[in-house]
């Protein structure tokens, strides 16, 4: 069958045909890959063919060359790179020749295609004509090929990174986008492709915004663009706008005059797509300044490399006014719709980021409306008022705050109770979570909960959690803080005399009927947890008697029979916040010895339903229940080994887990803390367990935040098993050596890679220490000793890097020590010689970090026993 | 295109309850790893004996005693520098004031220096020690950060929150102050006249001064509380006064000072420090409490009513196989409850026991106390941390029996003088 009918029938209603058809495709891909991709791309060129097989044409190409997953994308990009040249340029020519179609879904698709191919080709410094080819469509007079380049160059820098395109076709792409962009463009669907290209290429410009005059330029464009009749523009300029104010903070100071005016006009009066952006514009602003003044804040970076321009502090007495108002422009039922989104929400949170820029400043500009309206009879009014109360709980001080909460408090547990409208009681309640959050706790100086009015709060709390789903939800969420105050008090904490209601009303919720809306079964747990982790001595009593209430209902969950798809997810979720739950009790009880004794009867049977839960395949509970063991293991200490058979199969699951890579590295974490535990007993899993992680570590498949705990866990098991670990020593020593090698010439591009780098150290490092010292004392250390002179070479270059954390300094004087105190006399005289270990010593023992120098001090000890003993 | 996500979160917590559990799992993890290899370190390895604290003793003491001022001032001068890279130990301090509930009460519990019981006068009390009479009150430790003042006492609980004129211990304009900077003091809070006494300053604008002799810390206490404005009276950003104790050198004239001197507080024994000594959490021989009827109130121990009963009473914490140990460390194992009782009084490993002591069955062999037979009254006070530490066990059977006097101490002074004078410590000048 020809191509155009495979394409057409592989969009028919008819299912069989669709699935024949679907077959065929594959089956013509794999036969011949150069065929299909011609046949694709001269379907996708050619104007004579149906739109619908021109478009799944190009999208089917689309998909021969990019996939979500990285290795599989790298695959195909060779795949493609190794194609015949004639094959490839054949493919380019007919996308290319696609953007001049008349037919709008065959051009935008083949902008795509291309933006694709260029991700592959220009790192390569293939297809260097390309961005050539675009620009001089650019100066064609027909719109539609105009809007198809320009709509490509912005693809085209989403899937490039800057450094790929040199500086001269950087300035041509930018210009013509911005000429696209000008009033002066008469076409919209240009002028829109060339808005929206705009935002892909602003990170390409910072040449260009450092520049005063093409700054201003381009500033100037993008300002005109949000007063556009075509709301489209306006929302794509707005767009850009909120991407400058976060890429180009520094540069904004000249137009932040204009842009307020701007913004705050549609934000009264433009549609709501453009009035959100235009908010979010200010959230943008608030958010780089939170940073900045994080940064300035924090104890050891010093100054942050951007200044804070304080723009709004500066803007304060107009934006507040305008973010007000917002607030009254609430939906109906927002509440209960989970993905709402709308400009009441989105002036409360940017009100919320404004108290956290500027503290104190926002109170006197928030009262007189909090204090006009918060009585008022249109239930807009009061929600209004009490969401602006809430959103300025965190930033200001809490002294400042402290007298009106007072006021407000007796008000708010009112309004709780008897406010007639369901969305003032959400925003109360939530506003109450918000007070407990940040304005209680013991370290408090002016307390806004008393032991007077504790009571009241909690029946009010209490009663609202009877409410229905969404203002129960809120009301969880504030006893979550109410008990988060009281963590430190002991015996002081006056929630104790009602601990036991308390408990009962959260179990309660919890098997509410709709209890699974308004995620309010998930807060009802959640506050649980933070209740019996906040809970005291006093009450552990009611807290073991969770034990089996919880593990029954985990019992029976498990139990449940003929579920409907739907409703296993709901079982699986509540499997997870029961795991979740279990693993606070663990840990709880498991702290003091008294408790600790009393839970050690349930053990057992817990273990049990841990290893039911991994039957059932969700990688959530999975990785809750994995988390819960771990916990079991530290309690039950040596005991433990009696569950390792049965849980043996599963840890192997979640070791060969890649694709929920978390659940892979909790399953690593608790290969460590069983080994801290059984010790040598986990000598028999060994094999198996050294086997998945060699293979987790060679795989790219797996995400690399897993492998730094990998090779800790090497350590981890090295010091369990001692000289048992010989055997392993041929695999593990030379990845322990390759990644060495890798992690101390890492090219370090920027903090996210250097905190990585540092990272893999630690995990080397520590597989290092764990072996040596799991050799000591024992004859065949000698063993060791050929891998001397690399881990010594290793330290050496982490030392000349000078870019080591504290964390990798303190693990890598250790080993200097380990190497000396396993293998004595020949690797002191090694470390005594070299003059950059002798350096790094002596840096580490006159470091001002204590840790660093305590392992320093044991280093420098273990080295001069060596040789002299 | 891909573009900014607008949409934000919306009244729900920054991180969620799964994403903590997460978190403190890791963080738990690595505290073990740790552990452990600091455990495999020092087991099956010799190397580490006690170390020799001879080196930074006199580094930092030349400092001192020499008096040279430029060095001093040196010191002042790095203040601020050290200030931004506390050691490590004071970062735990910021981080364990975040530590919540039990996991904070148990922490603060091990960081105070406890003195031993004096049950014997160490050699060269005449040179090596300082004295001075120990406020009445509540040990406690006084944390001053981020803007708030908070003391815990001796248990790890928390006994006030309050501004203070401390550096960072209010949240005033004037006052406020980088988060790194914060003050630990070891205090006794003296109920009558509402005043935390300084006894020992364990770091200062976040200078840790854990590794510094007793005689710098002191030297440092008193001339930077007084600058603070601690000291000053009450007022809205102070709540609590704060106020040295005069120290004396351990000489006659210094001992006899402590113990007669009129001071503004009631007197609970006499406190000796050594001034080579650095700041060391637990129990330490290096610090050392004595009393009297004369210069204490509290020489007998009470029982739980807050009598003095007639036999002496211990508390022991209860360890496997019934064995029962002080809280010294490594404890010391005094006795052993059999099988029976435990299994009747459902006592578990880790209570704390209170018991009554036959004085007849007590033996001293070597200067060492053995208990012989003791009976079990309750299980202690709950709000009690630790056990009775061996010292003060010896300590209350001596001041019941033969205390140690007054009039030994200045005794001791007489002899460690005359040694003194004989001894031939002379420094080689070459």
């Amino acid at each position: 069958m020809e191509i155009t009918q495979l394409l057409l029938n592989a969009q028919s209603i008819d299912a069989t045909a669709r699935k024949r058809s679907e077959e065929s495709l594959k089956q013509f891909q794999d036969q011949n890959l150069p065929g299909f991709l011609l046949s694709l791309s001269g379907e996708l060129a050619n104007d004579e063919k149906p739109v619908d097989s021109r478009k799944l044409a190009g999208l089917v190409l689309k998909n021969t060359l990019d996939a979500k997953e990285q290795h599989r994308k790298n695959e195909l990009a060779q795949r493609w790179l190794s194609l015949d040249d004639s094959v490839k340029s054949q493919v380019k020519a007919c996308l290319l020749q696609t953007l001049s179609s008349l037919v709008l879904d065959a051009r935008s698709t083949a902008s795509q295609v291309i933006a694709k191919l260029a991700g592959i080709e220009l790192p390569q410094k293939h297809w260097p004509e390309l961005i050539g080819v675009l620009l001089s469509n650019i100066h064609q007079l027909q719109p539609h090929v105009k809007q198809a380049t320009l709509e490509t160059l912005g693809y085209l820098c989403e899937e490039v990174s800057p450094e790929v395109v040199d500086q001269d076709q950087v300035n041509k792409i930018l210009t013509a986008v911005v000429q696209g962009m000008n009033a002066s463009e008469g076409n919209n669907d240009v002028r829109l492709a060339a808005t929206r290209a705009l935002y892909n290429a602003l990170g390409f410009a910072q040449a260009n915004f450092s520049n005063n005059m093409e700054r201003d330029y381009i500033m100037r464009v993008v300002c005109e663009a949000t007063l556009s009749p075509e709301v489209k523009i306006r929302q794509a300029a707005f767009e850009c706008l909120v991407a400058i104010s976060s890429t180009y903070y520094d540069k904004l100071a000249p137009y932040m005059q204009d842009i307020f005016n701007i913004t705050a006009k549609a934000v009264r009066e433009d549609e709501e797509p453009v009035a959100l952006q235009a908010i979010e514009f200010w959230s943008s602003i608030c958010d780089e300044e939170i940073d900045i003044l994080d940064d300035y804040g924090s104890d050891f970076t010093a100054d942050s490399d951007i200044p804070c321009f304080y723009f709004i502090k500066q803007a304060l007495p107009a934006l507040v006014p305008m973010l007000l108002e917002t607030l009254l422009k609430q939906e109906e039922d927002q509440d209960q719709d989970e993905g709402a989104w709308n400009i009441a929400m989105a002036g409360g949170t940017c009100l919320g980021l404004v108290a956290r820029t500027v503290g104190d400043d926002i109170i006197p500009l928030v009262m007189p409306f909090m204090e006009g309206n918060i009585s008022k009879s249109d239930w807009r009014q009061r929600e209004a008022a009490t969401y602006a109360f809430g959103s300025i709980m965190e930033g200001p001080s809490p002294e400042k705050l402290a007298s009106i909460v007072n006021v407000a408090l007796t008000f708010m547990l009112t309004a709780l109770m008897k406010d007639p409208s369901n969305h003032v009681k959400d925003t109360t309640a939530w506003t109450l979570g918000r007070i407990f959050e940040f304005m209680h706790g013991s370290t408090m100086e002016t307390p806004v909960i008393t032991r007077e009015n504790c009571q009241q709060i909690l029946t009010v709390l209490l009663q609202s959690m009877k409410d229905v789903p969404n203002v129960a939800e809120k009301a969880c969420g504030a006893l979550y803080f109410l008990a988060q105050g009281y963590e430190d008090v002991g015996s002081a904490s006056p929630l104790i005399p009602f601990f036991q209601d308390i408990i009962q009303a959260l179990l309660t919720v919890t098997h509410r009927e709709d209890a699974g809306e308004s995620r309010l079964r998930t807060a009802a747990y959640e506050s649980l947890n933070e209740v019996v982790r906040c809970s005291t001595e006093e009450t552990a009593p009611t807290v073991l008697q969770l034990v089996p209430v919880l593990m029954t209902e985990l019992h029976q969950s498990l139990e449940a029979q003929k579920l409907t798809s739907d409703e296993r997810e709901k079982q699986n979720e509540l499997q997870g916040l029961l795991c979740g739950c279990l693993q606070v009790l663990i840990q709880k009880l498991g702290s003091a010895e008294s408790t600790k004794y009393m839970f050690m009867q349930y053990t057992d049977q817990m273990m049990d339903l841990f290893l039911r839960v991994f039957a059932c395949r969700n990688a959530t509970v999975h990785g809750e229940a994995m988390l819960a063991i771990g916990s079991l293991a530290y309690v039950s200490g040596p005991n433990f080994v009696k569950y390792m058979q049965g849980f043996y199969p599963y840890l192997e699951l979640g070791l060969q887990n890649f694709e929920d890579y978390q659940v892979c590295a909790i399953s690593v974490g608790v290969v460590g803390d069983v080994c801290r535990v059984i010790e040598d007993k986990i000598l028999p899993f060994c094999d198996g367990i050294m086997t998945h992680l060699l293979k987790d570590l060679s795989s790219n498949l797996l995400h690399r935040s897993v492998k730094p705990p990998i090779f800790s866990c090497f350590g981890d098991i090295a010091l369990a098993i001692g000289e048992n670990f010989e055997k392993y020593l041929i695999y593990a020593m030379p990845m322990l050596q390759s990644a060495a090698e890798l992690s101390s010439h890492a090219a370090l591009a920027d903090d996210e890679m250097l905190e990585y780098t540092n990272q893999l150290r630690s995990g080397i490092l520590e597989a290092y220490a764990g072996i040596l010292q799991g050799f000591k004392n024992s004859p065949k250390a000698q063993l060791l000793t050929p891998y001397a002179p690399h881990i010594l070479h290793f330290l050496d270059s982490l030392h000349n890097e000078k870019d080591m954390d504290d964390m990798v300094m303190k693990t890598a004087v250790g080993v200097l020590g380990d190497l000396a105190d396993t293998l004595g006399a020949s690797a002191g005289l090694l470390i005594k010689q070299s003059v950059s270990s002798n350096d790094f010593l002596e840096e580490c023992l006159s470091s001002d970090d204590l840790l660093i120098k305590e392992s320093a001090d044991w280093a420098k000890k273990a080295i001069t026993r060596a040789i002299s003993g | 295109m891909r573009l900014h996500e607008l949409r934000r979160p919306f009244k729900r917590p920054a991180i969620s309850d799964q994403q903590r559990r997460r978190e403190f799992a890791l963080l738990r993890q690595a505290q073990q790893r740790s552990d452990s290899q600091n455990l495999a370190r020092r087991l099956a390895s010799s190397v580490l004996d006690l170390p020799n604290p001879a080196s930074t003793v006199d580094a930092q003491s030349d400092l001192t005693e020499s008096g040279d001022l430029d060095a001093v001032l040196a010191m002042e001068a790095t203040e601020e520098r050290e200030a931004i890279s506390p050691t490590a130990r004071d970062l735990d301090v910021v981080q364990a004031s975040k530590l919540k509930g039990s996991e904070g009460r148990r922490w603060f519990s091990r960081q105070l220096m406890l003195p031993e019981w004096m049950i014997d006068v160490p050699p060269n009390l005449g040179r090596d020690w300082y004295v001075f009479a120990r406020p009445a009150g509540k040990r406690c430790f006084v944390v001053s950060s981020s803007g708030s003042t908070v003391s815990r006492l001796r248990n790890g609980s928390v006994l006030h929150c309050f501004p203070s004129s401390l550096p960072n211990g209010a949240r005033t304009k004037e006052m406020s102050a980088p988060s790194h900077v914060y003050c630990i003091l070891d205090c006794i809070f003296h109920e009558p006249d509402q005043t935390y006494y300084v006894i020992d300053m364990v770091c200062w604008r976040g200078y840790s001064l854990y590794d510094c002799t007793a005689e710098f810390r002191f030297f440092w206490l008193n001339s930077k509380l007084l600058e603070s404005g601690a000291c000053n009276s009450p007022s809205a950003y102070h709540r609590y006064r704060f106020s040295v104790v005069p120290i004396y050198d351990c000489n006659q004239i210094g001992l006899r000072s402590a113990y007669t001197g009129v001071v503004p507080y009631i007197k609970d024994g006499l406190l000796f420090y050594n001034r080579h000594a650095h700041y060391e959490t637990g129990n330490t021989p290096l610090a050392l409490v004595w009393k009297d009827e004369f210069c204490s109130q509290y020489v007998l121990d009470t029982d739980s009513k807050g009598q003095v009963p007639a036999e002496q009473q211990v508390i022991l914490e209860l360890h496997d196989g019934g064995k029962l140990i002080t809280s010294d460390d490594p404890p010391i194992v005094v006795g052993c409850l059999d099988r029976d009782f435990l299994q009747q009084s459902g006592s578990q490993i880790g209570y704390l026991l209170r018991f009554t002591v036959k004085d007849e069955s007590v033996r001293i062999a070597d200067g060492k106390l053995q208990l012989g037979d003791i009976k079990f009254i309750s299980r202690a006070n709950r709000a009690r941390a630790f056990a009775d530490s061996y010292s003060k066990i010896f300590f209350q059977y001596a001041a019941r029996h033969s205390p140690l006097q007054f009039q030994d101490l200045i005794a001791a002074m007489q002899s460690n003088f005359d040694e003194k004078s004989g001894a031939t410590d002379v420094e080689m000048a070459g």
